[in-house]
């Protein structure tokens, strides 16, 4: 028997698994999946916790639901990774072996990077919702928030799913206006990107929204730490923001597994082929999602799409043939706008966020870079795609390539 | 793309006025184009980040991060932000003869 393992039971691990299961003959694969947790999140959720939009149990279920039944499950942390001997230990003392290894690990925030930001008012006014609880406990606070200065500040790129921050500051606009109190807070987007995004055409049709909004911006700020006694975040340079909310996006990185296998950058991502998937070091390593250093955007969609061409590399590879290079850093984002509207942008490694329509060219129903009711029932619809669809790895009607078609120049 | 004349030697600069050759970098044209980014005088602890770029790049394919520089190279980021202010990143991988460094998306 060929000993395929994967480690990460996220959304990248679990579309992997559910592929390979159906690809693989499995009278001579067996495949293994390891996660230190039985529950999945559903991460894209977690936005909306704060706002009261959806709830803890909206956004978890148990793994063992979305994995296939031939693919053995173990629940245990991840100690080390012995690339050089093709084995893997895991914390409950175990130690598996294995002829070929996906890293599906993804990526966590970090708070401890930033001087002074997990101070004694983390979680009573510094809060972050790139986890459930924290996402839980903003929920709470922001119940009974009477106003002030908010200031929403990411740290340091890249983070996963970028335009999270921004979607967070469109909600709070319009949770803010609806509590009848958006004139007595201050919204205020602290960020280290020259702009709203991190590509010109998008930035400026997003800096717009900003405006329009009544969120001001402050660019190219990067956070040095955090003063907590006096509320203030100081840049490397000396610039000072004052709060009296602060949520923060700390800085994002690979599990620290990676760090100790001496598999990742300063990151702890661990350097992948941008095209093939496959890891810079050793043959019989694959990574995706947010675990790898790719330039694309770490985002559940960019996960999906990877998963098509590595399912096609891997059959390739061990049959031995020759992997078609496809990645092409598709990335397909609905950006939720407030008020039951919302945005939708689709680029690649080399093509920017334009305006036009999607799936269908000239029809949508989707409209790209333009604020829509629909694209607001496209993000909403997404996590019923996410549990039916996208994590089972069924096809969905969108190409892993990205199109030109429809967009317009 | 265009060539232009920086102490003395033809340089190939993309749009945005980085080398996109750095094999044609001297520490002349480090001068100038420290100078063009309005930093005077090039100190040791600039140079001793200049070498770290350039030797970290040449290794690696691709200019260091500020986080690298901190992590491999033990250049203190406050430090690199007195230094090159505004951009310590872009401004240094500019000085030190390398194109832009690649953001991402
Ligand atoms: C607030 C927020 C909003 C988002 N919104 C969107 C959106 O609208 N659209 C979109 O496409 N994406 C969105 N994303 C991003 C998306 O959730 C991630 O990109 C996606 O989940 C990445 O999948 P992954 O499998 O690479 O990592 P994950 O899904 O994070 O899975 C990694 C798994 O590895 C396990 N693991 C790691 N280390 C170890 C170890 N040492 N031992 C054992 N197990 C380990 C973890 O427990 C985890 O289950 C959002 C993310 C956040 C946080």
């Amino acid at each position: 028997m060929k000993k395929l393992l994967i480690l990460g039971a996220g959304t990248a691990g679990t579309i992997m698994a559910n592929k390979l299961s159906q690809q693989l003959n499995l009278n001579e694969w067996h495949i293994t999946i390891v996660d230190k947790d039985e529950t999945h999140y559903y991460q894209p959720g977690f936005l909306f916790i704060p706002f009261q939009i959806y709830s803890r149990n909206d956004v978890i279920k148990p793994s063992r639901d979305y994995l296939p039944p031939s693919v053995e499950v173990i629940v245990s942390g991840i100690d080390i990774i012995e690339a050089d001997k093709n084995r893997v230990k895991l914390t409950n003392n175990k130690v598996l072996t294995y002829d070929y290894l996906i890293i599906a690990t993804g990526s966590q925030i970090n708070p401890e990077e930033t001087e002074g930001l997990k101070n004694g008012n983390w979680y009573k006014n510094i809060f972050e919702f790139y986890t459930l609880e924290g996402a839980c406990h903003l929920q709470k606070f922001l119940k009974h928030w009477t106003g002030g200065k908010l200031v929403m500040n990411i740290v340091e790129m890249p983070i996963k799913c970028p335009v999270a921050p921004l979607e967070f500051l469109f909600l709070a606009d319009w949770w803010f206006t609806e509590k009848g109190i958006r004139d007595k807070v201050d919204l205020t987007f602290v960020t280290p990107l020259p702009g709203a995004f991190t590509k010109p055409k998008a930035s400026k049709i997003l800096n717009s929204f900003l405006d329009k909004k009544n969120i001001n911006l402050v660019s190219e700020f990067n956070t040095g730490s955090v003063d907590g006694e006096n509320n203030k975040i100081i840049s490397f340079d000396g610039k000072e923001i004052e709060y009296d909310l602060l949520v923060t996006v700390p800085t994002n990185m690979g599990d620290p597994v990676i760090e100790r296998s001496g598999l990742g950058d300063e990151l702890n991502f661990v350097p992948t082929n941008k095209n093939t998937l496959q890891s810079k070091q050793h043959e019989n390593i694959f990574v995706i999602g947010d675990a790898t250093d790719l330039p694309s955007s770490k985002a559940g969609s960019v996960a999906h799409f990877q998963a098509d061409v590595l399912t096609e590399n891997f059959m390739r590879h061990i049959e031995g043939l020759p992997m078609l290079e496809e990645f092409d850093g598709h990335a397909n984002c609905f950006i939720e706008s407030g008020f039951g509207k919302g945005l939708l942008i689709d680029f690649n490694y080399d093509v920017e966020p334009l305006p036009g329509k999607f799936p269908l060219p000239g029809i949508g129903p989707f409209s790209l870079l333009q604020e829509t009711k629909m694209n607001h029932w496209g993000k909403m619809m997404f996590r019923w795609v996410y549990w039916n669809l996208l994590l089972k790895g069924s096809e969905l009607p969108i190409e892993a390539q990205m199109t030109m078609a429809g967009k317009r120049l | 793309m265009a060539t232009k004349e920086i102490a003395g030697v033809q340089v190939e600069l993309d749009d945005e006025g980085f080398m996109t050759n750095p094999e044609q970098w001297n520490e002349d044209i480090a001068r100038a184009l420290a100078a063009e980014e309005g930093i005077t005088e090039l100190t040791d602890k600039h140079w001793e980040i200049i070498n770290f770029v350039r030797k970290d790049a040449k290794e690696k394919g691709q200019v260091p991060t500020i986080r690298r520089m901190n992590k491999a190279g033990g250049i203190a980021t406050k430090d690199l932000y007195e230094l090159f202010p505004n951009g310590p990143a872009k401004k240094a991988a500019k000085i030190s003869g390398y194109p832009k460094p690649q953001g991402c998306v």
